[in-house]
């Protein structure tokens, strides 16, 4: 169960956000979570009950928007949507496809309280994009 | 619901007070073990060795292959291995007796290694001594097809051990670690004529399952064994190994 270890690193993410902005706690956290990640979404939610306990977290929530598996056939060139252990074209069955989505393990918001105006994000990032 | 009060009233909604604000982040959560495992990577390419990122499921031979290959190569490339288990010193033992250098981590409960622990390893083990570097370093990761996919250590290859005496499906059933892979070893396959319910073809259909062109070769580490193709394997990735980052430092 690596998911504590996930979590932790998200919380500290999270805590470093609200520190730039001086925010006083933290509110709702959404994170992206394809089920290529690796983790787990049941189980990053128990392990947020419990590592959210600490500085600006004790009231936070996690909610979680799991994405969908999409594959492009290198072949044929068509996309689908597909199963983590079955990962074929749908159109010509082949095998060579890259991955478009569905590996995503990534926090994409966080609800700040206690900031008077609008904050900044501590991270350098490029205008509208969502591709890390 | 609604979220702010808890009452079962579904259009209820509270103003957004003015201090309350949402702030867009889009980073990664494993921002940070993906950065100290680019430190890792970046000694490992300084100190000129070839990192292998050994996994599999507890007890399906990893560390009996890496003393046969220490037996095979000890003489002409300097091997070190860096073990992970939760906790004893036997498999690190194991591997001294083969004339190799290798440096234990014990995790503790952790079911995994990141890029952390083996930056700190390698404070303990250096890969350079008195001007003799390592030219490949095996890390043996926690026995565990689950957690370890999730953390880069800085390695330049990710090998998968599957044995002949688990099932031929468990690609299917672990697709995060297999599709990790950059080559799958069945392991073991000296048992093959006694193993009924395993089939290397089947095995490698669960594998192409995954989208994935990864190859896999044959390995027996037993008493009478037979390591020709993953030894074969290893000698050309070094070579590409020392072509790539041979030309990266020239170009430097």
């Amino acid at each position: 169960m690596h998911e504590l270890s996930v979590c932790e690193a998200l919380l500290s993410q999270v805590r470093a956000t609200a520190g730039t902005n001086h925010a006083t706690s933290v509110g709702r956290i959404t994170v992206r979570l394809g089920p290529l990640s690796g983790v787990e979404p049941d189980l990053l939610s128990q392990a947020f009950s419990i590592a959210r306990n600490g500085p600006l977290t004790s009231d936070a929530s996690l909610h979680i928007e799991t994405q969908p598996i999409r594959i492009r056939c290198r072949e044929c060139g068509n996309e689908n949507e597909a199963l983590a252990n079955r990962l074929l074209c749908a159109a010509c069955n082949g095998f060579r496809v890259d991955l478009i989505s569905g590996d995503e393990l990534l926090l994409a918001q966080v609800e700040l309280r206690g900031v008077a105006r609008p904050p900044n994000s501590p991270t350098e990032r490029k205008e509208n994009s969502d591709h890390v | 619901m609604c979220e702010t009060c808890g009452c079962s009233i579904p259009d209820h909604n509270h103003p957004t007070p003015a201090d309350e604000h949402t702030v867009e982040v889009l980073t990664g959560l494993m921002d940070a073990n993906d950065h100290a495992a680019g430190h890792n990577r970046e000694h490992f390419n300084r100190t000129g060795t070839l990192v292998i990122n050994l996994m599999s499921s507890p007890g399906s031979g990893k560390t009996q292959l890496l003393e046969r290959t220490a037996q095979a190569m000890k003489d002409r490339v300097t091997m070190a291995v860096i073990e992970g288990d939760l906790e004893t010193e036997n498999d690190a033992r194991r591997l001294r007796e083969q004339g190799i250098r290798a440096h234990q981590i014990a995790t503790g409960s952790a079911c995994h290694l990141d890029a952390h622990l083996v930056h700190k390893a390698l404070h303990d083990f250096p890969l350079e001594i008195d001007g003799q570097t390592t030219d490949i370093l095996f890390i043996e990761n926690v026995g565990n097809l689950v957690c370890p996919a999730a953390f880069d250590l800085g390695q330049h290859v990710n090998v998968v051990l599957l044995s002949t005496t688990e099932g031929d499906d468990k690609p299917a059933k672990y697709p995060v670690m297999f599709r990790a892979a950059d080559l799958v070893v069945i392991s073991k396959a000296d048992l093959l004529p006694y193993m009924d319910g395993f089939k290397v073809e089947r095995a490698e259909q669960s594998l192409r399952g995954l989208g994935v062109e990864t190859p896999t070769l044959n390995t027996a580490a037993g008493r009478e064994p037979d390591i020709g193709a993953w030894i074969a394997w290893l000698e050309q990735q070094l070579e590409s190994h020392r072509q790539h980052h041979g030309q990266a430092a020239s170009a430097a």
